[in-house]
This record gives C-alpha cells, structure tokens and sequence, in this order.
C-alpha cells in the first residue's frame, strides 16, 4: 500500500471511529428527545420505536405548565449561578496564592483542600443537615450554595492552582518592574492567561450544582425552594401510591433543561478558543 | 505600558523558575494566607465539622433517631469493619470499576479533546456533542440508561438483536451477573467522559501553538510530538484530571443505586456506606466505612502524586 | 499582552455577562409567568353534586339499607355535620354483621359520586373546633394526585374546623423519606405534626410516635385488624392506617381465552404451567414475551414478593410473632428454588432487575401474561390509550396450601411526638382516616380502603371491581414489628439471600445463611 493509501486508511479509520464514539455520546439524548414526543401509552411498547407513531407535545405542555418546575428552574439558575461565581472567587484567590507563592504549609493546604472531597456525601450528609438546621438555613437557597461549595471548591482551586503554575514568570514579573499591586497582575494579567481554566472549571461548576440531588433533595421540603433534578420526578401522576413514574414528561423536562446548557457552552467555547488562538499568534 | 511581549522562547519558560528573590517571597507568605483565607474559612465552616463529626462518631455506637444512650466503642467498629465481607468486596468492586472507567474516560476523552482543539472536520459536531452527557441529571440518565438496556422493551437489545444481528438473542444486561459491571461501567464512561475531555481540553488550549511548528520545521512526526510535546506539558491537567476522576469514581453511588439497588453482588463502597448509615441507621459503623472510603481514596492520590512525580513546588 | 487583546478579553467578558443575565431574566421571567398549577386534570368520574339532604349515611351499613336498595339518597356520601355523630359507631357493628359477600351496595346507580374537588366534610368538626387556634404540618403524599387529594382533604378540614393544615409533599422515594423524618427526629423538630407512614415504619418510628389509643382506639376498630396489630408496638398504637395496599395477580383474560385456559391460576404449578403454554404459544409472534413478571431486583419489593410465596406454600413468614427466625425450612427452599428454575423460562431473564415499574411496563406493554404487583396497576392498564385496556382481570396470587395471600403495602399516619399541636394533629388523623374519607379516596383515587365496610361499597367497587374477587385474600406483614428499629437490616438480609438465589444459587445454600443474619438481629 503506498504512503498515500495507508494515510487515507487512517484517516478513514480514525474518522469511523470519531463517528462511534459521536453516537455513543448522542443517543441517549436522542433517545430522550424520541421518548418526550412519544404518548405514554407507546413508550414501552415493542417492537421498538425510533420515532413515534403518533408524536405529541403534551409532556412538553404539562413541563411548562407545572408552576413547580418553573420554579424549579428558577431555583436551580440561581443556586447553580451563585455557587459558580462564590467558587470562582474564592477559588481563584486561592489558587493564585497556592499556584504563585511559596509558603509554608502550601502542600499540606492543597491537600487539605482535596480531602474534603475524600468522604463519601451521605457520611457529612447528617452533620450538614444539622448545621444547616442550626443556622436556620432549613428549606433556603443560601442552604444549598454554601453546601455545595464542598464539592465545587476543590476541583477548583487544583485545577486553577495547575494553570497558575504553568504560567511563565517573564510577564508576572515585568508587571511588578511596572508597579502593579498583586491583585493588579492577577486580574490584569494572570486571569486572561487562565481564561480557559476559569471557563472549563466555571461550566464544571454550574452543572454540577445544576444537577445535583443528594443534598437539594435532604436540604429543601416545600417545591418552591426545590431544584430541577427533585423537580423533575414530582410531575404528576394519574394514580396514586407513590409507584407511577411519568416518564414522558421527565423526558420532555430532561430535554428542556439540557438544550440551553448546551447552548450556551458552545457560546462560551467558541469565545474562548477564538480569544486563545489570537493570542497565541501574535508574537 | 511596557509590558514586554512574548517571546518566541516560550516553551523555554514555560516552566515556573523555582524561588524568587528572598524578601519578596518573604513578604508574599503573609498575602499568601490572606488570598487563602476564603476558601480556608468555607472549608473549615461546611466541611471540617462534619468530617470530624463522622470520624468521632465511628468511635461509638450512635444510632440516628435512638433513644438509646450513646457509648465509646473504642476501634470495635474498625476491627468489625476489617472483618465484614461485604465491606471488602465492595472495595474489589469498586477498584475494579474505578480502574475500568477511568482509564476508558481517559482515553476517550484525551481524544475528544485532542479532536475539539484541532482543526480537524470532526470538530464542530464532537463540540456540541461533547457536554451532553455531563448536562443531563444523573438521577434521570441512569434511568434512562436502566430502560435502554431492558431485556424485553429496551433499545439496545433491539438494536443487537433485531436491527443489526449481533445477537441471537435479549440479553438481561443488568441482571446478569456478567455483563452487570461492563454494562455500568458503559453508562458511567458515557456520563463523565465529557467532564475528562473539558479538563484535557483546557489545558491543551494554553499550550501555544508554534512550538507545534517549530517542531514541525524540526521535523518531527506528529506521534513523536505528542508524546514529547504535549503529554509533558500536558502533565499538570491530567494529573488532576486523574485524581478528581478516580476520586468520585471511588465515591460512586447514583448510578449504582439506580440500576443494582442493594444487590449484594454489586455494592460500591458509598453504597455500603449509604445502606449502613441510612438504611441501618447505624451511624458509628456508617462513620467507621467513611473513613475506610477516605483512606482508600488517600492511597490512591499518593500513588498519583508520586508516580506522576509533578512537581507541586 | 497588548491593547487589541485586552479589549478582545474584556469585550467578551461583557459578552458573557450580558449573556448570563439574559438567561436569568428569562427563566425568571417564565417562572414568574406560569400559574401554578392548582387544579391539575384528574381522572376523576364526572361528578353530580352530593345530595344536600341530611340524610343519616349510618343508613349505608345499617342491614336495613341491605334490605332496600331504593334508600339510594340515604346512603349520599355526603353527611351534613348533624348527622355526622351517628355515622362512626353505626359503621362498625353493622359491618361485623354483615358477611363480606353480601355487600350492601345501598348506592344504586344514579347516587351522587365524589369528585376530587368536593372531600367530604369533617364529622368530628365539633369536637376539633376546640384547637382551632393550633396549626398542623402534615407530611403527607408525594406531588402528584395523592397530594392534590391531600389539598383538598386539607383545605376542607380547615374550612370545617378552622385548624390551619401546612402541607408538605414527601419526597417521591419512601427511602428519602424515612432518612428525612430520622433527621427531624434526631433533632426533635416540632416542623413535623403529622407525618406518613410506611407500613414498615412502625416498629423502627414508635419511639417518636404519639400513642393514638386513647383517642382513637375506637376508630381504630373499624380498620382491618392485621393492619391495627402491624401499627401496635408495646401496646401503643403509633399509627392510624391511611390506606391498603397487598399483592395481587393480574392476568391477561383474553390471552388464557385464546390458550383455552377456564380459570387464572390457583396454585403455583398451575401459573407455571399456564404461563408455559401462553408463552411458547406467543413467542413466535414475539419473540420479547414473558410469561410471568414480578419484581425480583434486591430491594423491599422482593422481600414483600418473596413472603407471598413463602406464606403461600407453608414456608412461613420469615419470622413468626414472638421474633423466632423460621425462614430457613424445606418449604421456604423449595419455593425458592422453583421460582429460580422460572428464570429464563417463564420468567425473563432480566427480572431480577425489575421493580414496579419495569414489572408494569413489560406487562402495559403486552409483553407478558401474568404480573405481580399493586393495585396501582388496576388505573394504569384500564386507560383508554393502554395497548391491553379491557383485556385484563385479577385474581389472588396463587397458593398451594390454605388461603391465598397478599403482602400488605400501604401507608399509615402518625403524630409526631414532639409536635407542638398534638390535639389539633390528632383530630386531623381522625378526619383523614374516617370511613367516608376512605371512600372518598377510593373512588377519587383509587386507594385501597382498609375498612371492610368501605372496601364494600358499589361506588368503591365500579373504581375497583378487583376487590370484590380478592375479598378472601389473607394479608400477611413483614416482620417489621419484630425487628423494631432493625427492620431494614432483617429485610436487606432476606431480599440480599433472595435475589441471589434468583440469580442462580441454591436456596438450600444461601437459607441458612440468611437465618443467621436474622438471628444476630433479632437477638
């Protein structure tokens, strides 16, 4: 085979292979998108079906019209958005001293840091519901964006930490020959040049309290502190018991909240790698 | 403004020079601390206290809601715990999954993001597809994962056996024992692959593209620049991107809960946790598994740290 | 780093604030736009207005009223508070008259029927007035129809007696929510006045339960006596039962007609064998057809699975009422061991992996012959879009020695003993669980009565006409009782030794085993 055939092989080859790996990330949430226009009654018939024999948009009706998801929606978007900016400050000052400075007890901080993700979550889950009811935070926003910090925090700070590091010194120190302040060079300066981190370690953050349910389920009673993942398995039923999971309109909701997620990250990306590359040229 | 512009050294200086000039590293110690104090302050605040309250708690026998009076039990819930078969096989379980997931995580997602950060045609779809998994609540992806592999209305039986004729037959992939922990360890790949190929991905966009063209002129083969070029400077990201994927690998519980319940076979070490502290109510030996969970987790991020032997000075 | 990509950086910095607030303004924006739901559509039967005549409704039960169906309008539902005094102790004694087959179906077609809307009114009103000034928090169904039952339920009590009801829908898993009212209780919150109750719970909650006896030991005596034992520990009974649950078998009528099968199955040779029939009959047409679902995944349904057969062919009931651990005997082995053998064959492979819902889809769907489950089911399979509407019936779940069983379900409602308003919590209790409530409920929502007097009722039995067939069914309890607060681990070891004979091991091997577990427990 010439050099010429055996590339195009390759490329052929790793393309196919680019393809799998496409529809294996994509047909779940094909799945998801068939089965919210799909009426009930057809979800679990066989032989399967790829596309409904009769689409419907009720689910999607009954998702916008249940006053408790919207809330929930509204309650995820705050929670998620603010636990996102608190992680991103702190963690950032952190980072910066962690990733920049030598000190005594740098290493054991980090680590320190790291271990307060060692522990599974139910083990804190009963001292955390204790503390929260302590402070009367029971049944509030605040409740959750505090506690979430515990598992937004860390991945933060290390992962920042990581790129502070990687940076050269050359610009750092030039910006204190200027007679920039430490804050100065860190936002001037430093941010810009961990953009990538700050978006990766951002969105990360956002869909992590976005989708998390442990706590918001222990830490919310009244449907309208909940957020969307406790949301989204209260949809009504039309029987009674506890037994009946409506699974079209999870689905309909699943689709709902995952759309604009995917949206906006495709914008931020598209900034980010379009602001990087312009710089990286420029000599 | 005279900030001095990059030079074409880059990759020279792409390493931090160790030290600095002696009492400006000295005067720094003190605004070190302060920059930590925050996030200090929140680990102390929602984490310490609950962490040392487990800890303690693994030293008694304290039930939830009892009325019976709290005793020290000494190391009897450890010495029990060295013991209880169930907790040691859920450890092999769960190493034998971490080990299985992480590595196809890895892999996956290196070459996800080797493929967004590229100019390859491949690329704008595997973008947008890329978060999709990470998007969708677990609570409902493992559902709807448990649903797809249904042995009699699932899709993916449908699809082996009626569509492509893979199979002769439905296969019970959660059910049976042998095909339980692949058919897991599939959905938890599909789940957190994107969460690996965003960190790899972010460190890949800082690495400055003319050290690939200088190499380039250089002559060397794109293999041979991946491996010299990108994995070390590489190294940082995925020295991080392994421990907080192994962490809450070895953390696993919503996945596990929602396809195998409390089967024995396939119990996790949150799992074990879960049913002791919540199910049992037992909370001093629930807190003797923590801690179990804890050390197994700390031995994990020291092989790490060592032999990734990145520098953290 | 120059001024060109400075301003690139903080152009997209203002970019991506501008952005994420639009998209919080917008949610914002919908949120605040949607109502509420508040009366979501319910498949309640059309309603006529209960008759306002204060007719004595004590007429219903009366052997009278047996005697002349035409006293329709006596046996309106809706009981004006005057007559309301007569109608509790009227109930009961008639209804240990009466023999179960000969129902007194009073109501004629033409009676006035409930609607979801229109609960009906509170008979004990007088006697709750007095704690008018308390508020009660009433942790009560999940979102859904069961909680807007229990809005109305709550709205009308408060109209009534001018005690104020804070509703909470529990969580959607009775797992999340006995780890919510453990940390209530660990703190001894007052949030929590009335709670639901799983019929599990009793023995593990009754250390913070409210002894209801003195108040409601009359009541009580209307109520199933099984179940009234289920809620008693040490003599206090902790909670008022809500509504009943048991295991039952649905049937594919127009698939045994087509096989020439007379009769549903009453003992387990006989589902095998009629099971084996209709599968092997419609597996050519599809291959995906299962003769009998159930649910075998390592959870509390196994367990509950698991006592049926067991107590249905002399295996016992896991453990017997002084706390002795009898799980482990011949019987138990053989059940075990022949339900195993059904794995594959009958039964598909992926069962030991089903719960309700993967049980209920696979039958819904019209993948199988026979199901085990809830009454919940009866709603589900009769709706006009079900791809088996009309084409199923129920019958008790086969038995080979003695009477068919049932495993009871269903949940209770308790006082929590640090609530502030115990009276208040109380009274409410007695509303909720009044015969006329239960009706109510039935017909609305097709709950399960666990009155006997309820449970017959014509308008009870046009909503679930299975109950008439599953009349002679003996429901039989876990061991939740015994075990007390260590019930979850007695029902993890039976459901953990269970699933893996399922899975393939000998039932002879693992029993012994899981007897030991038992016995560490109960000792």
């Amino acid at each position: 085979m010439t050099r010429q055939q055996s590339y195009v092989l390759q490329r052929s080859l790793f393309y196919l292979l680019l393809a799998v790996i496409f529809i294996y990330i994509i047909f779940p949430f094909y799945w998801a998108l068939r089965s919210s226009i799909t009426p009930a009654s057809e979800l679990f018939v066989t032989p399967v079906s790829y596309f409904p024999a009769h689409p419907t948009l009720a689910h999607y009706q009954q998702v916008f019209g249940d006053g408790n998801f919207l809330a929930a929606l509204r309650n995820s978007a705050i929670v998620a958005a603010t636990v996102t900016i608190l992680s991103l400050l702190i963690g950032v000052l952190g980072s910066y001293a962690l990733g920049r400075f030598r000190f005594p007890g740098r290493v054991p901080i980090m680590y320190l840091i790291l271990s307060m993700t060692m522990f599974p979550q139910i083990a804190v889950l009963g001292s955390l519901f204790a503390l929260v009811s302590q402070f009367g935070l029971y049944n509030t926003l605040p409740a959750l964006i505090i506690t979430y910090l515990i598992f937004t925090l860390p991945f933060t700070i290390w992962v920042l930490t990581s790129f502070f590091q990687a940076m050269p010194r050359d610009l750092e120190e030039a910006a204190y020959v200027d007679g920039a302040t430490a804050f100065q060079t860190l936002y001037k300066v430093m941010l810009p040049l961990i953009a990538p981190g700050l978006v990766t370690t951002g969105l990360l953050a956002f869909i992590g309290a976005w989708n998390e349910f442990l706590f918001a389920l222990s830490f919310t009673q009244t449907p309208d502190r909940q957020t969307v993942p406790i949301a989204i398995f209260n949809f009504t039923t039309t029987t009674g018991g506890g037994f009946e999971i409506p699974w079209g309109p999870i689905m309909a909701a699943t689709i709902v909240v995952t759309i604009p997620l995917i949206v906006l990250t495709l914008i931020f990306q598209r900034r980010i790698l379009a602001g990087l590359t312009a710089g990286a040229v420029k000599g | 403004m005279s900030v001095r512009a990059e030079t074409t050294g880059q990759l020279a200086r792409a390493r931090p020079r160790a030290g600095g000039t002696g009492s400006l590293a000295e005067r720094q110690n003190g605004l070190a601390y302060a920059l930590l104090a925050p996030a200090l302050l929140v680990v102390v605040l929602v984490a310490f206290v609950p962490l040392f309250q487990t800890i303690a708690q693994s030293f008694t026998n304290a039930r939830l809601a009892s009325a019976r009076p709290v005793t020290n039990v000494g190391l009897k819930n450890y010495t029990d715990l060295l013991t209880d078969g169930g907790f040691l096989h859920s450890i092999i379980v769960t190493v034998e999954f971490t080990i299985l997931t992480v590595v196809f995580e890895f892999l996956l997602g290196l070459m996800i993001a080797m493929v967004v950060n590229s100019n390859f045609r491949g690329r704008g779809p595997m973008r947008a597809a890329m978060l999709v998994p990470w998007a969708i609540p677990t609570v409902v992806s493992a559902q709807m994962w448990k649903w797809m592999y249904h042995d009699i209305y699932g899709v993916i039986n449908d699809l082996l056996v009626n569509r492509f004729h893979i199979l002769s037959s439905n296969i019970a992939w959660v059910a049976d024992p042998a095909t339980s922990i692949p058919a897991i360890a599939a959905v938890d790949i599909w789940k957190t692959t994107p969460f690996v190929a965003l960190l790899l991905l972010a460190g890949l966009q800082v690495i400055p593209s003319d050290i690939y063209e200088a190499a380039d002129v250089d002559g060397a083969s794109k293999v041979q620049q991946f491996m010299r070029l990108t994995l070390p400077l590489l190294r940082p990201a995925i020295l991080v991107t392994l421990i907080f994927r192994t962490l809450d690998s070895l953390r696993v519980f919503d996945v596990f809960y929602v396809m195998f319940g409390n089967r024995q076979d396939t119990q996790t070490m949150a799992i074990y946790a879960q049913q002791n502290i919540v199910a049992f109510s037992d909370l001093g030996y629930g807190g003797a598994i923590s801690v179990a969970i804890f050390l197994v987790i700390g031995i994990f991020v020291i092989t790490y740290v060592t032999f990734l032997k990145v520098e953290t000075t | 780093m120059d001024l060109e990509q400075r301003a690139d950086r903080r152009g997209f910095s203002r970019r991506a604030f501008v952005l994420g607030a639009l998209s919080a303004t917008t949610a914002s924006v919908l949120a605040a736009c949607a109502q509420p739901s508040s009366q979501p559509a319910t498949s309640a039967p059309a309603a006529a207005q209960p008759t306002p005549a204060a007719t004595k409704p004590a007429a219903a039960a009366s052997p009278a009223a047996a005697a002349s169906p035409a006293a329709s309008p006596a046996a309106a539902p809706a009981a004006s508070p005057a007559a309301s005094a007569v109608a509790k102790p009227a109930a009961s004694p008639a209804v240990a008259a009466a023999s179960p087959a000969a129902s007194p179906s009073a109501v004629a077609g033409g009676a006035p029927a409930f609607t979801i809307n229109n609960p009906p009114p509170v008979a004990s009103a007088d006697q709750a007035k007095q704690f008018a000034s308390q508020q009660v928090s009433y942790y009560g169904d999940s979102v859904g129809l069961g909680h807007d039952i229990d809005t109305a339920l709550s709205n009308r009590f408060t109209q009534d007696t001018g005690i104020k009801i804070n509703l909470v829908p529990k969580p959607a898993s009775a797992t999340d929510t006995f780890a919510q009212y453990q940390r209530f209780f660990q703190g001894q919150s007052p949030d929590l006045d009335v709670l639901m109750i799983d019929v599990i719970w009793p023995g593990s909650l009754a250390p913070n339960l409210v002894d209801l006896n003195p108040k409601l030991g009359d009541a009580a005596k209307q109520h199933y006596p099984n179940i009234i034992d289920n809620n008693t520990i040490n003599g206090a009974l902790v909670g008022m039962p809500w509504f009943g649950d048991f295991g039952m078998l649905f049937y594919r009528k127009d698939l045994l007609q087509k096989y020439n099968i007379a009769a549903p199955p009453k003992t387990w040779d006989e589902l095998e064998q009629q099971a084996t029939t209709i599968t092997n009959g419609e597996k050519g047409a599809n291959a995906n057809f299962a003769g009998f679902v159930f649910q075998g995944n390592a959870y509390e349904g196994l367990t509950c699975n698991a006592l049926e057969w067991l107590a249905s062919t002399g295996g016992g009931t896991f453990m017997d009422e002084s706390g002795q651990v009898t799980i482990n005997n011949p019987q138990a082995a053989a059940i075990l061991n022949k339900v195993r053998g059904w794995i594959g064959t009958i039964a598909p492979r992926g069962v030991t992996g089903y719960q309700e819902d993967e049980s209920l889809n696979a039958f819904n769907g019209g993948n199988a012959a026979f199901l085990r489950s809830w009454p919940y089911v009866w709603g589900v399979v009769t709706k006009p879009d079900s791809v088996i509407n009309g084409k199923v019936d129920v019958a008790p779940l086969p038995a080979s020695q003695g009477q068919p069983v049932g495993t009871v379900g269903g949940w209770q409602l308790g006082v929590s003993k640090y609530s502030k308003s115990q009276d208040a919590a109380i009274e409410f209790v007695r509303y909720l669980t009044s015969p006329d409530v239960q009706a109510y409920r039935a017909v609305v929502g097709a709950y399960v009565p666990t009155i006997q007097s309820v449970a017959s009722r014509a308008d009870v039995l046009q909503i679930e006409p299975f109950l008439q067939n599953l009349q002679n069914v003996q429901r039989v309890v876990r061991p939740s009782k015994q075990t007390g607060d260590r019930y979850n681990e007695a029902s993890t070891a039976i459901f953990q030794g269970v699933n893996q004979v399922l899975n393939g091991q000998d039932a002879a091997q693992v029993l012994p085993g899981v007897q030991q577990r038992l016995q560490r427990l109960a000792g």
